[in-house]
């Protein structure tokens, strides 16, 4: 093809695509897949560490096997893992409307929604496991919604034209995550596997070239232990905390997956971030996080901001004239419906304008007051009440009689580690699982596909590949804790965290995380240009050195320490950051959730490069982030054609 | 710093294979606070119907001395001649006071587990929302109520405490007169009602208790629990209170 | 719209591990927004003591958006302040006002050691449902979904048991330190649905045992319910007690069987 012409220098990464046609290769995998005989699995330890969905489903699959699987969560419960808040539903092709669903379909509309940025064999096969998932997950009492015949009910979700989502009211990723984290319980119950709570992975050992296990740092005592294993699972999260402010939970940290990718693991596609329009904006100085509010609202609610930037009014005492239905003016025919990133950036637009609405001018209204006046407040109060609810509960107005402010927020990281068809990243035994791989989504992830994706790595993926993997291991021996490499690992991970605390500078952890975030969210956040993206490199890096500098730690590195556990998150991010604006920059192009100012069509959708670009960016550690070196795994579409994803 | 491969806080694993050494069902069953609680609200059932026949049976005060000694004939004679005189009615005491002591029993054992429980107590004001008087004050109004049984006893069973006839004896089969006789004294008649009281506060939050204990639980008649619980205790203290009342008024006399 | 509250005197317990004894810690905080949330409050907090040099207060959060159930705090009295079905974290200062004093404590219970500061140790409740907070069903051999007819009121009642989150408020707030909501949600949740009638008696059984080794018992206050972020109904104990009391009996029957 000549379209691979002016592509980076070809690379050693493979990809592992089993041969055959697009529909048989899930299957010839497992047909030529080496397995572990029943009695042989005890003698295998894996450690998977997280326990969201991804973690959760995996290491309970391989204990029910037989596998000895140690787990590891700095939660003090298993059921923490932030997987709990996904809100909406969870796809799958199971057709149970009959209205012209199949593998094929969802296949194809991920492929779309995701801009054509990802392996097509590893999102059909994510199809393909989709139907097991509703099927495990109802067996183990997810109660799911039900039709009044008892049967399960689906609502339809964003970048689909069929109803395949299902969901448990607005908690499905709660009632998934209990599922799985159930499972695992009665592992951990029967001994099958054994539960480390509170413990945060601070390195991973290669030796070798492989995945010899892990050095962990108990969050209680300060202590630093090793782990060896025969194949560690990372199923560790998304970064979208680097952005500071984001809908991640406190504590969600890139460190495993950043820490893996030190050691040799490549780290892909770091500058694909989502943005969610619909979530409430930041009311203070203080703010700490941001809450997504289900974009179902978008079906009923206006977006408007005044026209003129100085307005003083009130929301109601506005007239009609004076205001700016800017989505329904810019895009008619989607109106407040147009996809999440382009309503996202006509909000930030206009924001940056000086048009914003609120005490701080950073949002824009969600105007329910027609929908109220055509449906009554009863209709509405139905279909959004504890939507409603929770708005008022944080933002401290009621919004049916103020309008709504929202605002676009970081909610999903499409990047991640590099992984093969096996989920195995470029170090051998090191697997990586849900959000914390990049493989399936491209450049953006539709709806309800992220639960989805976590229960098919852990449940349908993992425990087939893992066998693959583990079986040529058998009776051979393999490096314990008491290997000098181990050692070498930890006495580096204690100085490194005692480096923190004897820093003694003058800022907090959380301040750096402050301004690293808002550095992050202005030159890489909802739009990047080349000028931005140079300046954030460079900015990034002066304020990491400062971190090294000027860092405050109270406490000491033994028992407790928050202060300290930040610290070492922080350090990562800048890192993570810098990559990202580095890979932000390579890629010329605009898709998905990566959008270059530079690259857009006249209207300003995002304009894609499938001649130079059409490829997965895995980067490689080098001893700096800002001098990491790209390696292009091309993507190949022999089912798919590509084309340009339009909403017009 | 510790070098030590293994950590010091140990990995959760196995927690559910151990198996527990069984005891006779029964025993194992009170074993369980669970089955404290239904032993509560089983003896709790009996006595409840306890204090109900008794305060029936006592407005036979108000019909005269003949109806109530007359009762109180009866009780001996349950049965008569079907089995001897005497026997149903100790049948029934000894059942009553083994639920009592099931009662109180499980009651101590419970309170022991509970202050267990939380060995370290708030060191701030708690602010309760739901906790009624009657149910925070079950313990206390329980030994007001024991309190109250013995001096009952001591007074109107084995004379102890009442003031003597006028043969210079206490008969206990004279009911009508022992009642009076006590009750003319205030102090006495005002700790009747006052302990009476407790009584109906421990029964408006035990005679609901018993309904969630048991897991008597259904949408139907849920909302219908509380009323019952009040309903009964209300019953039964305005029936109790009303007999040192209407001798101290002079409603009942000699 | 916006206030700014202020003046207000926090009483923060500071214990430094589980063998400390422990002791309240006032601190002023001067001026606040009250669009900050609680925990933002105490982040303001935080950076005011590192500044100064001083450990931070220690405290479990995570999600910030009530779901995770990592939050814990025994505000002025009450599990999860004064605010109904609100978690720590989406309580917000618009709950309070200028010159408040606010008493911060950890929850206390036996079966939740304080870790530190705030932090408790809630591990209890995972060795409850190791016990048998679970429908067995191996990964793999699933029927089809749509195989398992669940009437609506059923799934949706299970559903209204399956919101509990885990934080464990309810047993910081019975006076006994029971943990019956707790467990009574997840049996609820299990055994309402056809799913979990299999192991329904077993499950029961095993998870009432386990939470005798660890918690008090209940007296029926209904505590536990009215502090409960997802306001999970007293109905859970009453099904609880009704199904331990038939396991112990129904058990019997099996075990005589065989």
């Amino acid at each position: 093809m000549t379209m691979l012409d002016n592509r980076p220098a070809a690379t050693k990464l493979n990809s592992k695509v089993p041969s055959g046609v697009l529909a048989d290769k899930w299957d010839n995998f497992k047909a030529n897949a080496k397995l572990v005989n029943p009695n042989n699995k005890r003698k295998f330890k894996v450690i998977v560490v997280g326990t969201g969905l991804a973690g959760a489903s995996a290491a309970a699959t391989l204990a029910e096997l037989g596998y000895q699987v140690d787990a590891f969560t700095f939660h003090d419960s298993p059921r923490r893992a932030h997987s709990i808040a996904a809100q909406g539903g969870i796809n799958a092709a199971k057709n149970y409307r009959g209205d012209g669903d199949s593998v094929h379909r969802l296949f194809t509309d991920t492929i779309k929604g995701g801009d054509f940025r990802s392996r097509e064999a590893n999102v059909y096969r994510l199809a393909q496991v989709s139907v097991n998932i509703i099927d495990q997950m109802v067996a183990q009492g997810v109660p799911f919604a039900r039709e009044y015949g008892g049967l399960l009910d689906n609502r339809s979700f964003g970048g689909a034209q069929v109803s395949r989502t299902f969901y448990a009211r607005g908690q499905t990723g709660q009632q998934l995550l209990l599922g799985a984290y159930q499972q695992l319980s009665r592992q951990i119950g029967l001994g099958g596997v054994r539960l480390f709570n509170r413990c945060e992975l601070v390195d991973v050992v290669i030796i070798d070239g492989r995945a010899a296990g892990i050095v962990v740092r108990d969050l209680l005592t300060g202590e630093v232990t090793s782990h060896a294993a025969h194949a560690v699972v990372l199923a560790t999260g998304g970064y979208g905390n680097v952005y500071f402010l984001s809908t991640n939970a406190m504590n969600c940290n890139v460190t495993a997956a950043w820490r893996a990718h030190r050691r040799g693991a490549y780290f892909a596609n770091p500058c694909y971030t989502q943005i969610h329009p619909t979530c409430i904006p930041q009311a203070d100085e203080t703010q700490s996080k941001l809450t997504l509010m289900s974009e179902s609202l978008r079906n009923d609610g206006r977006v408007w901001v005044p026209k003129n930037a100085d307005e003083q009014r009130p929301a109601h005492q506005i007239p009609e004239e004076d205001r700016d239905y800017y989505l329904e003016r810019l895009y008619p025919s989607y109106g407040n419906l147009a996809p999440r990133d382009i309503s996202s950036r006509a909000a930030k637009r206009l924001v940056d304008k000086g048009q914003g609405v609120g005490p701080l001018k950073n949002g824009v209204f969600l105007d329910f007051s027609a929908a109220i006046n055509r449906l009554g407040r009863n209709v509405v109060e139905e279909r959004y009440g504890n939507l409603f609810e929770m708005y008022e509960r944080i933002a401290g107005e009621n919004p049916y009689e103020v309008p709504m402010r929202i605002y676009p927020a970081t909610h999903y990281t499409m990047g991640g580690l590099w992984v093969d068809y096996e989920l195995q990243t470029t170090i051998p035994g090191l697997y990586a699982a849900g959000e914390a791989n990049f493989s399936d989504h491209g450049a953006n992830r539709l709806g309800a596909s992220a639960l989805m994706q976590g229960l098919a790595d852990g449940y349908f993926v993992l425990p087939y590949t893992i066998s693959n993997g583990l079986a040529p291991l058998l009776n051979k021996t393999l490096p314990g804790t008491d290997h000098p490499e181990f050692k070498r690992v930890e006495a580096e991970t204690r100085d490194r965290y005692r480096a923190y605390v004897n820093v003694k500078g003058t800022r907090s952890p959380d301040w750096f995380h402050r301004e690293l975030g808002k550095m992050i969210w202005d030159y890489c956040g909802m739009e990047r240009d080349r000028n931005g993206l140079e300046k954030a490199i460079s900015e990034i890096q002066a304020l990491h050195d400062e971190f090294k500098k000027d860092l405050r730690v109270t406490g000491s590195a033994e028992g407790v320490n928050q202060t300290l556990e930040k610290a070492g998150r922080v350090d990562d991010f800048f890192q993570l950051g810098m990559l990202m604006c580095k890979d932000a920059l390579a890629r010329e192009e605009s898709c998905g959730g990566h959008f270059r100012v530079e690259y857009q069509t006249e209207d300003g959708e995002a304009q894609r490069d499938d001649a130079k670009f059409c490829h997965v960016s895995a980067w490689e550690w080098t001893g700096d982030a800002a001098k990491s070196h790209m390696h292009a795994e091309a993507l190949e579409f022999e089912t798919i054609q590509l084309a340009t994803r339009s909403y017009k | 710093m510790s070098t030590t491969t293994t950590p010091s806080r140990a990995p959760v694993s196995g927690t559910a294979v151990a198996s527990r050494h069984r005891k006779p069902f029964l025993l194992d069953l009170y074993g369980t606070a669970l089955g404290k609680k239904y032993a509560m609200a089983m003896s709790g059932i009996a006595l409840m119907g306890f204090v109900l026949f008794h305060m029936i049976g006592n407005l036979k005060m108000y019909f005269g001395a003949a109806d109530l000694n007359e009762y109180a004939e009866f009780l001996k004679k349950l049965l008569y001649p079907l089995a001897p005189k005497e026997s149903v009615l100790w049948i029934l005491r000894l059942g009553l006071l083994g639920m009592l002591a099931l009662h109180l029993h499980a009651a101590w054992s419970l309170t022991v587990l509970n202050r267990q429980a939380r060995p370290v107590r708030y060191q701030s004001a708690r602010d309760y929302q739901e906790a009624s008087l009657a149910s925070r004050s079950m313990r206390l109004s329980g030994i007001v109520v024991v309190l109250f049984l013995a001096w009952h006893l001591l007074d109107l069973t084995f004379g102890v405490v009442n003031t003597i006839g006028a043969d210079g004896e206490f008969v206990r089969a004279e009911v009508y007169a022992n009642v009076v006789r006590s009750f003319e004294r205030w102090p006495v008649a005002l700790f009747y009602v006052v302990a009476n009281l407790f009584l109906g506060l421990h029964l408006s939050h035990g005679a609901w208790s018993i309904f969630q204990s048991l897991g008597w639980n259904n949408p139907r008649f849920n909302s219908w629990r509380r009323a019952f619980a009040r309903g009964f205790a209300a019953i039964v203290v305005i029936g109790n209170v009303s007999f040192p009342i209407a001798v101290t008024v002079g409603i009942v006399s000699v | 719209m916006t206030r700014k509250l202020t003046n207000l005197t926090l009483k923060v317990w500071r214990q430094s591990g589980p063998n400390d004894k422990g002791r309240f810690e006032t601190h002023v905080i001067e001026s606040i927004t009250d669009e900050a949330s609680f925990l933002e409050m105490l982040d303001v907090l935080n950076e005011r003591l590192i500044a100064k040099g001083e450990e931070a207060v220690v405290f479990d959060h995570d999600c910030r958006e009530g779901i995770c159930g990592t939050c814990s705090l025994m505000i002025n009295g009450q599990a999860h302040g004064p605010q109904r079905a609100t978690t720590t974290c989406q309580l917000h200062m618009r709950s309070f006002k200028s010159n408040d004093t606010i008493v911060i404590e950890p929850w206390r219970a036996g079966a939740f050691p304080i870790v530190k500061d705030l932090m408790v140790d809630r591990s209890a409740f995972d060795r409850i449902v190791e016990s048998g907070g679970f429908i067995t069903a191996p990964t793999g051999g699933a029927p089809d979904a749509n195989l398992i007819p669940v009437p609506k009121p059923v799934a949706d009642a299970a559903m209204d048991s399956a919101a509990c989150i885990g934080c464990g408020a309810c047993v910081a707030a019975c006076p006994n330190g029971a943990a019956n909501l707790f467990v009574g949600a997840k049996i609820a949740h299990l055994n309402l649905l056809p799913q979990g009638q299999a192991e329904r008696y077993k499950r029961a059984e095993a998870m009432v045992d386990t939470m005798d080794e660890h918690f008090g018992s209940c007296t029926n206050h209904g505590e536990c319910s009215a502090a409960c972020p997802k306001e999970i109904s007293l109905d859970v104990i009453a099904l609880m007690n009704k199904d331990y009391r038939s396991a112990k009996f129904k058990n019997r029957k099996e075990l005589s069987r065989n």
